[in-house]
Parts: structure tokens; sequence; C-alpha cells
């Protein structure tokens, strides 16, 4: 007789029981959340719904290079101007962020101690101090500086002051057009080169200088087709008249503090992990590589910089993803991003908290699992192959 | 053969302080002139740098010998050209720095406070002295005593969270924070990891939500949504909603961290362990989390530094930590203008903290001897 | 320096900071000639022979390689690391690329050789060491035993004069050291110049010409097996022995 066979005691039946368990528990507390929450904005008179998204916002937007913005648009375009705006501020800090942590990394590996300790510094205090800290440090260093009427003047066409840095703007005239096609057709051309050198040395053994000639292409051919057709570029200068410059394009403070401070702090953390990625290849891999007759540059591009790299992305993505975080931290001194502009002042004055919250929220979450999907794809194809 | 001759001293040049001067600045002549560079814009900047801070900066008093009570009696306002930082702002004002606005007459209680948070973290810290039982026990009802302390009840007279402020702020903030954050992520990871699919899909989706988000914005959620979904009467502190917030979030990037060092435990273990017939609970508590925590406490603490820097975004929503007590500080006339000493003196406090985690963190690496960093950052 | 020598080491001495690691050591090595050097831990055999393609450097002394003396010199160095072909005991192998790849990464960038041509001196080297069949394999899919062969095949593939082994099958499991040599003992046959650091005596004894014994960074004994083995001079070495063959 089979005794006391508890229905408790059978492992599928308890995970059955248990998983039912946390469910209706999880779908009951959303139950009282959401009655609550309806009793709760109800009763202080506040919409629901997405119809806001329609009317008119009442605010003007102090920095929207993409899209004119006036205060009669919908909040729906408050919304894109803050994507454009944090995407804007996010991939411009990534690159430089990029080439700032290489650099650094790069040099804190160097063999003079003096520079790679100047870098240690750098990295220390960079890394220890809140970022908040330093984007707020830096606007207030940024609105120090003088006034329009005495601003700082580079070569008669940049003008520095505390409301911004003034600088000429570039207006395109009609033969501009050619130049851009032969800056895109010289891009294809050296990728072309790059493959007919790379056949060439299959097949000779002989090496083409790939990397200068492309660049000297890339940079002279569009030159050289620009002067020809005579400079079709002009420039609209900033003129002082009364209280402020008319013309030319200004950038301001509130993008400038963001950029430096999200750059330099960013740049510290990757310049760790390109530092470390470089040290896990081994010693061993160098003797060896040097063993053979490489020459220093060769080892570098052809056996350190592809195994450091595969360390090195990860790491560096999710550094990237930071940054695209901490460009929410605008706010603070008013750049207007999509935490500022729609989900600030829009939430403010619709009062539709959840709504605006939800769809800043899903933005964010759409641009970190993208990211991160891309991310994972890419790391799979790079993996060592082994038993 | 050459049993004959003995060890030799190395060639004066290659050792000793002329050898590493030779190796590490002078090795060839690029190195040299960028080691003549550095040191060049180091002697630019450094003196003048040391000067503007200590040499000629006031502390109390100005150049005249007043004691300063306002901007207008700083050296670097009377004599701009050789003034230098004007510390006083700071001095005056380092009651509010410290405390916020918390009653002057109470405020032994949150220096008793402060005091018992050094005995409680102790015993967290080094594990080899004698009385170490003794110190935990404290450790662990520390967290009670200070609720009522800074708080109020039992006796003593209620502080309101208002009035609270500065590195109060930021410490209740920060350990509140890794604390609760500690337990949480470890319940997360292991809910992650789980058999049953719902556990491990709800624990997911939660973790991947959180780290897809600003922390901003898990604050206005908290400072503004939060409220909506409590039923009529029942009012929710502003710092505690905060802390709410920063908890959840910091409590997703800790479960990452402790699911890098569950990860990093070998198969075997978890199978001893079964087989020897621990339960589920037991075989976790008793085997595989303290080898998973040993694995990950730097990266733990890394963890941590990052959560004590991001309580500083709190000013955003409009609470007073030491950097929300600067700017007000900055807002008042009396002191206007002086940011680079409130900044610098906040940046230096900040400082002070989290370099000593992350020197901890070095020593506790280099202890364990494991340092395997499992993808916090 | 006799004319027919092929490396000669001159008074080197090497200090590691305060450590003196390379005490007056001399050695001549002549053309075609097969050195086992062998020692306690410590003794400076692998230093001395990293210092033969300056992986170290040595700070007193001269070391002269097929007539080219290895100074500061970066040309020197270059053309020196052409002849000589090292085989490490960590087999060093690039993982990032394939076997095939691997052999013939330097005779591509060094020697501006068409890939055709060096795909053929790969598979050329690949069944010298016996294991052609894996060439498009990875380094991490190779057992220990392959992976050290498709290094020494990496080498030959530069064709150099002078082949350095630093204990070569130390990191080997017992049952593939026997692979290993074999293809070494068929490199010596075949009239390489070998200086080979090794604690294996069963293959010294087959193949060496002399043995070296360091210890404490001097060479202390230098003899033909026969006498190295059966009646040495001195007596470190005979400790040496008896510590090493009785096990």
């Amino acid at each position: 007789m089979r005794s006391n066979l508890n229905f408790f005691s059978d492992e599928k039946f308890r995970s059955i029981f248990f998983q039912t368990l946390v469910i209706g528990l999880f779908a009951l507390g959303i139950y009282f959340i959401v009655t609550t929450t309806s009793y709760n904005l109800e009763k202080r008179n506040i919409a629901t719904g997405w119809r806001f998204l329609s009317d008119p916002a009442g605010f003007d937007i102090s920095f929207s290079p993409f899209l004119d913005f006036k205060s009669t648009d919908t909040h729906l375009k408050v919304y894109f101007v803050g994507i454009l705006n944090t995407l804007l501020i996010s991939v411009c800090g990534c690159i430089a962020a990029t080439i700032l942590g290489f650099l650094i990394g790069i040099v804190r590996l160097s063999s003079n101690w003096l520079l790679s300790r100047v870098a240690y510094v750098y990295v220390e205090f960079t890394r220890n101090v809140p970022l908040l800290l330093q984007i707020i440090l830096w606007y207030s260093i940024l609105i120090k500086l003088p006034r329009i009427k005495q601003a700082l003047e580079f070569f008669d066409s940049f003008f520095v002051s505390n409301r911004g840095i003034y600088s000429p703007r570039p207006i395109f005239e009609n033969g501009f057009s050619y130049v851009f096609i032969a800056f895109i057709l010289a891009l294809i051309s050296s990728y072309i080169l790059k493959r007919w050198a790379k056949k060439r040395q299959d097949e000779t053994g002989k090496q083409f200088p790939v990397i200068s000639s492309s660049f000297g292409m890339i940079v002279l051919l569009p030159l050289l087709l620009f002067f020809i057709i005579g400079s079709p570029l002009s420039f609209d200068y900033p003129t002082l008249k009364g209280f402020n410059f008319k013309g030319g394009m200004v950038i301001r403070p509130e993008f400038i503090a963001m950029f430096l401070a999200l750059t330099i702090y960013t740049a510290a953390f990757i310049s760790e992990t390109v530092r470390s990625g470089i040290m896990s290849v081994t010693k061993g891999q160098r003797e060896a590589s040097g063993s053979l007759g490489l020459k220093k540059n060769w080892i570098m591009r052809l056996i350190i910089i592809p195994q450091a790299l595969r360390v090195i992305v990860p790491p560096l993505t999710s550094q990237y993803l930071n940054l695209t975080k901490n460009s929410s931290l605008g706010i603070a001194v008013g750049y207007a991003d999509l935490v500022h502009g729609f989900g600030g002042i829009s939430l403010n004055q619709t009062g539709q908290a959840i709504e605006c919250m939800v769809i800043v929220m899903a933005t964010y979450l759409t641009i970190s699992l993208t990211i991160s999907v891309f991310m994972n794809i890419y790391n799979r194809s790079i993996q060592f192959k082994e038993k | 053969m050459n049993d004959i001759t003995e060890s030799r001293k190395p060639p004066v040049a290659t050792t000793g302080i002329l050898g590493w001067f030779r190796i590490n600045l002078f090795s060839n002549w690029f190195n040299s002139l960028i080691s003549i560079f550095v040191l060049y814009i180091l002697f630019q900047f450094v003196p003048w740098i040391l000067n503007w801070t200590i040499f000629a900066a006031d502390f109390k008093y100005n150049f005249n010998g007043e004691q300063i009570i306002n901007r207008e009696m700083c050296s670097r306002v009377l004599d701009p050209e050789n003034g230098g930082a004007c510390w006083a702002i700071i001095y005056v004002r380092f009651y509010q720095f410290m405390y916020g606005f918390y009653p002057r007459e109470e405020v032994w209680r949150v220096n008793l406070s402060y005091i018992m948070l050094a005995v409680a973290v102790v015993p967290l810290l080094f594990d080899k002295f004698p009385i170490r039982k003794h110190f935990l026990k404290f450790t662990y009802i520390f967290p009670i005593i200070a609720f009522f302390l800074l708080n109020g009840g039992l006796g003593l007279e209620s502080v309101s969270t208002n009035k609270w402020g500065g590195l109060l702020v930021t410490l209740v903030l920060g350990c509140t924070g890794i604390a609760l954050a500690f337990p949480l992520g470890i319940i997360l990871a292991l809910g992650r990891r789980s058999d049953l699919p719902v556990i491990s899909m709800m624990c997911t989706l939660f973790i991947e939500f959180i780290r897809g988000v600003p922390l901003i914005t898990l604050l206005f959620f908290g400072m503004v949504m939060l409220p909506l979904f409590l039923p009529e009467g029942i009012d929710m502190d502003g710092l505690a909603r905060v802390l709410v917030a920063v908890t959840l979030f910091q409590s997703a990037y800790m479960a990452e961290v402790i699911r890098g060092g569950l990860q990093a435990i070998p198969q075997g273990q978890y199978e001893a362990a079964r087989s020897i017939g621990l339960s589920y609970w037991q075989m976790n508590k008793k085997v595989v989390l303290p080898q998973a925590i040993r694995i990950s406490i730097p990266s733990i603490v890394n963890t941590s530094i990052g959560l004590f820097k991001d309580t500083t975004l709190v000013i955003i929503v409009g609470l007073l930590d030491l950097l929300g007590i600067g700017r007000g500080a900055l807002a008042d006339t009396t002191w206007l203008g002086l940011a680079y000493e409130v900044y610098f003196f906040v940046a230096l406090v900040f400082f002070i903290f989290t370099f000593a985690m992350s020197r901890y963190s070095l020593y506790l690496e280099k202890k364990l001897k494991t340092g395997i960093n499992m993808g916090a950052d | 320096m006799s004319e027919d020598s092929i490396i000669s080491l001159q008074k080197v001495n090497k200090w590691f900071g305060d450590f003196h690691v390379l005490q007056d050591v001399d050695l001549e090595v002549k053309k075609k000639e097969r050195i086992v050097v062998c020692g306690p831990s410590g003794s400076g055999k692998s230093t001395m022979i990293r210092c033969i393609n300056r992986l170290e450097e040595h700070q007193e002394g001269t070391i002269i390689v097929d007539g080219i003396e290895l100074t500061g010199n970066l040309k020197n160095i270059d053309s020196v690391r052409k002849e000589v072909g090292m085989v490490f005991q960590q087999f060093n192998l690039f993982p990032h690329l394939s076997v095939k790849e691997n052999i013939t990464l330097a005779p591509i960038w060094v020697k501006k050789m068409p890939k055709s041509e060096a795909e053929e001196l790969a598979m050329q080297q690949l069944e010298i060491v016996k294991i052609p069949e894996q060439a498009d394999k990875y380094p991490g899919q190779l057992s220990g035993g392959q992976q050290q062969r498709v290094a020494i095949a990496r080498s030959l593939a530069m064709k150099p004069n002078i082949m350095l082994f630093d204990e070569p099958t130390s990191a080997l499991d017992p049952e593939m050291i026997k692979e290993v040599l074999d293809v070494m003992i068929d490199l010596a046959e075949g009239g390489m110049t070998m200086i080979v650091v090794t604690h294996e005596m069963g293959f010294a004894k087959t193949v060496a010409d002399r043995m070296v014994f360091m210890d404490e960074g001097k060479i202390v004994e230098e003899a033909v097996p026969e006498k190295f083995f059966n009646n040495p001079d001195s007596d470190r070495t005979k400790l040496f022995l008896s510590q090493i063959l009785n096990h």
C-alpha cells in the first residue's frame, strides 16, 4: 500500500502549484494597482489615454537642430525632438568617447612611466566623481565664459561666449552635391582598392599601402573636385548686431557640457576596458609572432588586436548603453533630450504621468535591447572555435 | 669550467635610481621628449593648483585677518589677482553639508548613527579578528537602531525626512540601497536561474527592464507614479519612495553580478550537494551562494561604488543630498559665484568614499586571488 | 670564435633586477650540431636560449648568430629572427587563425610569399609533422601534442637554419610526448642545427651531439652523451642526473 503519497511531495505538482500561485498573486497585485490608480487618477481629474499626443504642447524647445519646433506643435512632436536630441548626443558621445578611450588605454600601456601615471590619475579621478557632478561642473564653467559683447574671438569667425559657441554656418551651393558624390565614390573606390590589394597579395605576395592610399583618395579627390568646380561652399558668418549674433550657427552650452562630461567620463571606463583587452593577449603570442620574424606593427594588426577586440567589444557595448542612458542626465542642465522634454515638461503639463513614463521607458528599452541583440550576434560570431 | 665566478652586481646604469630613470622615462629619444614635455606641463599646472587650493586659500579668515561671513569678504573677491579658494563657504555651511536641516538639538542622533555605521561595517570588511561574532550581531540590528535614531519614535522626537540633507541623505541612500539590493539581487539571480519557467521569466523580464532604462526614469516613477498606486490615505515618504526606486534599480545590476558568480561554479558542486540530500534552499545557502559571492565580491564592490555615485541623481527629483546642499549654497546670494569651491568639496567627499571602496576591492581581489569580473560596469 | 660556429656566446651576463641569472656564459655551437641543455629550475637555461633570438636582452657579453651580432640594432634582430625558429613550452598558436593560417602567416607577411605558394609550403610542413588532415581546424580543436606539432611546422615554414626548443614537451600529457619527440628526432636526422632545453633524457641520448648542464646561471659541464651520462666530471652533474634518472 502506498502510504501518504502526499500531493505536495510530487515535484511536478509542486512546481505547477507554486507557479500558479505566483501568477495568481501577481495578477491580484496588478488588479489592485490598476483599480487604485484609476480611482486616484479620476479623483485628481487626470485624463487617461493617448489623445494628448495630438494636443498642442504650449511650450518652446530651446534646442532642436533637426526639426523646426513651434509651441503650437503637438506633444508627439515633442517626443520626436526628444528622441533626436538624445540620439544626437549619444552618437556624438559614443564616437568621441571611443576615440579618447582607446587613446588613453594605449597610453596607459606606454613604457613611459610618467605618461602612464598621468593617464592613471585622469582615469581614477574621472571614475570616482559622480557623472552628474561632472556635467554640472562643466556647465558652470561654460556659463562663466564672457558675455556676448565680450565674446572670445577666433579667426574672426568663431565666437565663444556664455551662450554658446557661434560659428559660421556652411551653405552648400549648387555644385557641392558633386563633391559629395566624389566623396562617396572615393569611399567605394578605397573599398575596391582594398579587395584588389588583398587579391594581389594572395597571388604575388607583394604588399600595397592600402591605408595611406585610400586615406589620400578620400581626402584629396573630393578636395580637388571642390576647387575645380569653384569652391561651391560659402559660409554665413555670425555678426554681432546689438545684443546678439545674427547669422551663423550656434552650439549651445548645454550640449557642449553634456558632450564633454559624457565623453570624458565614459572614455575613462573605455580606456580600462581597452587596457585589459590588450593585456589579456598573453605575452607568449607576442613572443611567438616576434620569433617568426614579424615586425611590431604587423604583430599588432594581425595577432594582438584581433584577439584583444574579442575581449574588448562586449564591455565596450555596455559602455555605449550606459552613455545613452546617462544622456538622460541632461535634464540637470536643461539639455532638451527625451526625458527633459517629453518626460519632463509634457508630463507636467498634461499630468498624464503614466502614459508619458511608459513611452519614455519603452523607448529606452527598445534602444537598449536593440544594441544588446546586435552585440550578442556579433559576440557569437567571433568566438574561438573550440572542441 | 666556470665554477670560479660568483654572482656580481648588475651594471650601474641598469638598476637603482639611475637605472629606473633610464628605463622608465628616457629609454629612447622619443620617450625622453615625451617625459620632458609632460614634466613641463606638470610644472606649469601643479604649483598653480596647489597654490589656489591651499597656499593662497582662505579657510576661515581672509588675508586681512577678518572672519569671512559672506562672499564679499573672500580674498579672491577683494583681490582677484592673488586670492585663492574661499573655503569659508564650506566652513560656514559645514553643518548643512553634513546633516542638512536636521534640528541641531537632535543632531547627536545622527552622529551616533555615523559612529555605529562605522562599527557595523567593520566585521563585513575584515574577517580575521577575535570578537567578530559579536560585531556581526551588532551589524544585524544596526539598521533597526539607525531607523529609530534618525526618524524618531520610541521616545525620541520624530524628525521628518524633509529635514534630512547633505551627507546624511547620501549615506542613507547609499548604505540602505546597497544593503537591501544585495539580498534582493540574490533572490533575483536565483529566480532567473530557476527551473520553474514562470519564475525564471518574471525575474528575467524584471532584470532586463530595469537594466534597459535610465535611473532617472525610475526615480520619476517612484516620485510621481508610486503615489498613484497607493490607496487613499496611505502616503509614502519622499525619501522612502526614492529609496524604493534606487533599491530596485541596484538589485537588477547586483543580480547580474551574482548570476555570473553562480554560473562560474562547476556543475559538480550542485550535483554533489543534491546527492547528499540537501534541499534547494539548503544547497544554495550552504554550498552554492557562499562560493558564488566569494567569486563575485570585486564586482559587487564595483557595483556598489556605482550605486553610491548614482545617489546624486536624487537632486533631480528634489531631494537634497550632498550635491543638492551644495547647489543650494550656491543659490544663496551671500555666497554667489563660489561654484568651484563647492563642487570641488563635493567631488572630494565622493572621491574619498569611492576611492576607499575601490582600494578595498583591490585588497579583496588580492586576498581571494580570483578577481574574475562578471559583467558589471 | 671558431670558423664553423653558427652560434657563439661569449662571456654573456644577464640580470633580472638584482638577480644574476646568467653568469659568464660561454657557448659555441657548430652547424648541424644538436645540443641538449638541461639543469634544475631557475638555472637560466630557458633564459639563455631566449637570449639567442633576443626574446631576452643580455647586459654584458657578445652573442653572434650566423655572423650577425645581437645588439639593440633592430635590423640585426629581425635578420636573426628570420634564421632562428623557436618552439615554446606553451605552444603559443594563434587561436583566432586556422592551423593552415597559423603556418602561412609569417611566409606571407614577412617573406611576401603569394598565398597559394604559402599554402603549399604549409601543407608540406604539416606532412613533415604528420598531421596534414588538421589543416583547416582551429587550435582549440586540437590535442596538446597536435598543437605542438603545428607550432613546429609553423617555425619550419620560415626555413630557419637553427631551431630552438624551450621545454617543448613539459606541458603535454604523457601519451602525447612521444609524437612530438619523434618529429624532433626526424628533424635532427635531417641535419637541423638544434638547441633543446628539456628533461627528456631518452631523447637526449638518441639525438644529442653534446650535453650542456647548467646550474645557477653557469654552464657547469659540457660533454658528449656517453661521457655525460656515464662518467660526468662535476659532482653537481652527478647529483642532478641521480635526481632525474631514478624515477
